[in-house]
C-alpha cells in the first residue's frame, strides 16, 4: 500500500506540470493586452508599459514564460498580480472559503443524501422512493447557475430564511450556497446509495445473514448498509475534488470571496499568475482526492489489494 | 394431508422422541402483477434428531423454496405463504411473531446454501462473521465470540484456524469457504441443519469431504439433517430418507435403499435411468422426455403426466384415475412407501 502511494503522488508531478502548462497556454493565448486592460481609461506612457511587460516576462516567448513560472514554483513562488499583491497571498485569504463551502456541501451530500437514498432504497416503490425519484430528477435537471439565484431570490430574499450574499454570518452564510452547490451531486448520492442498498438486499450473504437470525437493524447496516457504501463513499470522494472547481458559480452567485470567485474575476482581468495558481491547486485537489479515494476503497473493501 | 401415522402430534407436543420438525401441508407461491407462481403445493415431511432426509428433485421443483420458508427468509412479497404448518419444538413457526422467529434461526434450525463465497460477506472476516452468531444471540463479547470462532475453524477441520480466522472469504477455496459456512451453522449446536445444495459447487473429492464433515457432526451432534440436492449419488450415500420433489409435490418418499433400488414413482424411475450406471457399460442413458412444468401454469392431474411413459389418460384409465384429469394424493404404497401416483403398483411391480 505504501508503495502504491508513493507510486500515485510522483504521478501527480507530470499532471501537475502538464495542466499547468496548458492553463498558461490559454490565459497566453487570450486576446486583448493585460496591461492596457489594468489602466483602464487613463493611457499610460509608453515607457510605463514596456516596463511593467518586462516585469511581468510577457515579452518572452511562451515556453520562456511557463520555464521562469516554475522556476519560480520550485522557490515557493507563484508570483503576483498585476496589482502586486502575491498568489500565494490569495490563495491564503480565498481558500478557507472555499473549504468551508466545499465542507458544508459534501456534509449535505453525506447526511441528506445517503439518509434519502437508504430510505428509500430499503422501501423500494414505495411513498418515499418516488418522492425521492421525483425531486432527485427535477434538482439534476436544472442548472446550477440557475437553481443558484433561484434559492437565493426565494429563500434569501423572500422568506428571508438565510444570509443573501458574503459571509459576515459566520458558518451559517455558508449554508445556503453549500445546498446549492450540494445539490447535484446530493441528487447523484441519493440515487447511487438507493440502487445500491436495493441490490445489496437481495445479496446472498444478507439472505446469510437473515439465517442467522441477525437482529434486522444488525442485517440492515451491518451487512447490507456498509457493503453499499462503497460505491457511494468513492462518487463523494472524487466529487470533493470536482466540488472545488464547480464553486466558481456558487461563489460568484452568493459573492463568497472564495477561489472560485477569485478565478473567475482573474481570467476577465487576464491575471495569468492568479488563474495558472489557483486552477493548478485546484487540479491537485482533484487528484489529491481520488487518490484518498482509492486507498479508502481498499480499506472498505478486503478484497482490493495494489501490492 | 398425509403424514406419517402419529408423528406429527409429538412435534406438536413439544415432547417425544421423534420427530424434531414437522411441515404439513406447505404452500408457497410468488405473486407477481402478470401471475402467480405456485412453487410449493402442499408438502409434508417430519424430520428427526439424527436422521438425514434428502429432498431431492430439478431446478424449480421447490425444494430450496420449501427450506427457505421453514428458515423464514422468504423474501415477502413477493412470497406469500398461503397455507402450512411448520412445527418445531411445539411451536408453530409460521404463527410466531417475528421476533421469536428470529431467535429460532441460528440455536434451533440454521442451514447453510450451495455458493458459499457469494453467501459470506466478502467485507469481514470469517471469525467475525462466525462469531456473530455468539454476538447476536448470547450476548457475547467480539473478544469472545472470536475465540468461540476459532474453535469452530477447528471442528469443522480448517488448518491453522487461529491464524486464519482473520482472514477473508475471497482468501479461502470453495471447500474451506463452505466448511466456514457449516461452522457458522453449527455453532449454536442446532437441532436441525438444512443444507441446500452444499457441495453442487464444490469439486468432486471435495464433495466428499464436505459430506464427510456434515456427517461427522451429526452424529456427534444428534441434529437433524435435510439434505437438499439433485445429486442422486450424495444422497446414496448420507441419506437415510428420501422425498422427491416435482412441481413443488412431494411425489414419492421412502427409506433410500427402497426409493432407490425400486422406485415407486415414474418420475423417480426416470431419474434413476437418468444416471450413469457404472455396472451397465455401453447403454445409452435414458433422458426423462419434455421440460419441467411452468409453475404458474402446473398440468392438471398429475403434474408429470405430459412427460409420464406410463400415463393413462380417458378410456384407457381406470375410474377416478384419470392421469390428466385426477390428481394423485401421496399415498402409502407398501408399509414405509409413500409415492403419488395412481399406477405405482404397476411401477413397483407388485
Amino acid at each position: 500500500m505504501g508503495r502504491y502511494v508513493a507510486r500515485r503522488l510522483l504521478l501527480t508531478i507530470p499532471v501537475l506540470l502538464g495542466a499547468s502548462f496548458l492553463i498558461f497556454a490559454m490565459v497566453y493565448a487570450l486576446p486583448g493586452d493585460p496591461i492596457r486592460a489594468l489602466a483602464g481609461e487613463r493611457p499610460l506612457s509608453p515607457a510605463v508599459m514596456a516596463q511593467l511587460r518586462d516585469d511581468f516576462n510577457l515579452n518572452d516567448p511562451l515556453g520562456v514564460q511557463y520555464l521562469k513560472y516554475v522556476g519560480d514554483l520550485l522557490q515557493g513562488d507563484l508570483g503576483t498580480d498585476f496589482r502586486g499583491r502575491a498568489v500565494t497571498e490569495t490563495i491564503a485569504r480565498t481558500l478557507p472559503v472555499t473549504v468551508k463551502l466545499t465542507a458544508v456541501a459534501v456534509g449535505f451530500e453525506i447526511v441528506i443524501g445517503i439518509v434519502a437514498g437508504v430510505l428509500a432504497g430499503i422501501r423500494r416503490n414505495g411513498y418515499f422512493d418516488n418522492l425521492v425519484l421525483v425531486s432527485t430528477t427535477i434538482i439534476v435537471s436544472i442548472p446550477i447557475l440557475v437553481l443558484a439565484f433561484v434559492t437565493q431570490f426565494v429563500f434569501g430574499l423572500k422568506l428571508g430564511w438565510f444570509p443573501i450574499a458574503g459571509t459576515q454570518e459566520g458558518i451559517y452564510s455558508y449554508l445556503l450556497p453549500g445546498l446549492v452547490l450540494a445539490s447535484g451531486s446530493l441528487a447523484y448520492v441519493a440515487r447511487l446509495t438507493r440502487t445500491s442498498l436495493a441490490e445489496n438486499l437481495r445479496a446472498d450473504y444478507v439472505r446469510t445473514a437473515r439465517a442467522k437470525g441477525l437482529p434486522q437493524r444488525t442485517i440492515i447496516v451491518r451487512h447490507t448498509l456498509r457493503n453499499s457504501l462503497i460505491p457511494v463513499v468513492t462518487f463523494i470522494g472524487a466529487d470533493i475534488g470536482a466540488l472545488l472547481g464547480g464553486a466558481i458559480v456558487t461563489e460568484s452567485v452568493f459573492n463568497l470571496p472564495g477561489m472560485g470567485r477569485e478565478v473567475y474575476n482573474a481570467v476577465r482581468q487576464q491575471e495569468g499568475a492568479v488563474v495558472v495558481g489557483i486552477v493548478t491547486l485546484m487540479v491537485f485537489f482533484f487528484i489529491f482526492f481520488n487518490l484518498v479515494v482509492d486507498v479508502l476503497y481498499a480499506v472498505l473493501d478486503p478484497r482490493i489489494r495494489y501490492d | 394431508m398425509t403424514t406419517l401415522p402419529g408423528s406429527a402430534p409429538s412435534v406438536r407436543d413439544g415432547g417425544g422422541s421423534a420427530p424434531i420438525l414437522a411441515v404439513e401441508d406447505l404452500f408457497v407461491e410468488f405473486r407477481t402483477r402478470e401471475n402467480v407462481v405456485n412453487a410449493v403445493n402442499g408438502i409434508s415431511y417430519t424430520v428427526s434428531s439424527g436422521e438425514t432426509l434428502a429432498i431431492l428433485g430439478e431446478s424449480g421443483s421447490g425444494k430450496s423454496v420449501s427450506a427457505q420458508a421453514i428458515m423464514g427468509i422468504l423474501d415477502t412479497p413477493p412470497a406469500q405463504v398461503p397455507n402450512g404448518e411448520i412445527w418445531f419444538e411445539g411451536r408453530n413457526l409460521l404463527t410466531l411473531p417475528a421476533e421469536e422467529q428470529r431467535k429460532v434461526r441460528g440455536p434451533g434450525i440454521s442451514m447453510i446454501f450451495q455458493d458459499a463465497l457469494s453467501s459470506l460477506n466478502p467485507v469481514y472476516s470469517v471469525g467475525f462473521q462466525i462469531g456473530e452468531m455468539f454476538r447476536a444471540h448470547r450476548g457475547l463479547s467480539r473478544k469472545e465470540a472470536k475465540k468461540h470462532a476459532v474453535e469452530l475453524m477447528d471442528r469443522v477441520r480448517i488448518p491453522a484456524a487461529a491464524q486464519r480466522v482473520n482472514d477473508y472469504p475471497h482468501q479461502f477455496s470453495g471447500g474451506m469457504r463452505q466448511r466456514v459456512m457449516i461452522a457458522m451453522a453449527i455453532a449454536l449446536d442446532p437441532k436441525i441443519l438444512i443444507a441446500d445444495e452444499p457441495t453442487t459447487a464444490l469439486d468432486v473429492t471435495v464433495q466428499a469431504q464436505v459430506m464427510d464433515l456434515l456427517k461427522d457432526l451429526q452424529r456427534e451432534t444428534g441434529m437433524g439433517l435435510v439434505l437438499i440436492t439433485h445429486d442422486l449419488g450424495v444422497v446414496n450415500e448420507v441419506a437415510d430418507n428420501v422425498a422427491v420433489m416435482y412441481a413443488g409435490r412431494i411425489v414419492e418418499r421412502g427409506t433410500v435403499d427402497d426409493v432407490f433400488t425400486r422406485p415407486a414413482h415414474p418420475y423417480t424411475e426416470g431419474l434413476m435411468n437418468s444416471v450413469p450406471n457404472v455396472e451397465v457399460k455401453g447403454g445409452r442413458l435414458q433422458p426423462i422426455t419434455g421440460q419441467p412444468p411452468n409453475l404458474s401454469k402446473i398440468p392438471s392431474g398429475c403434474p408429470f403426466h405430459p412427460r409420464c411413459a406410463r400415463r393413462r389418460l380417458g378410456a384407457e384409465a381406470a375410474p377416478g384415475r384419470d392421469c390428466a384429469g385426477d390428481r394423485p394424493p401421496l399415498r402409502l404404497v407398501v408399509p414405509g412407501r409413500e409415492a403419488a401416483c395412481h399406477y405405482s403398483e404397476e411401477v413397483l411391480g407388485v
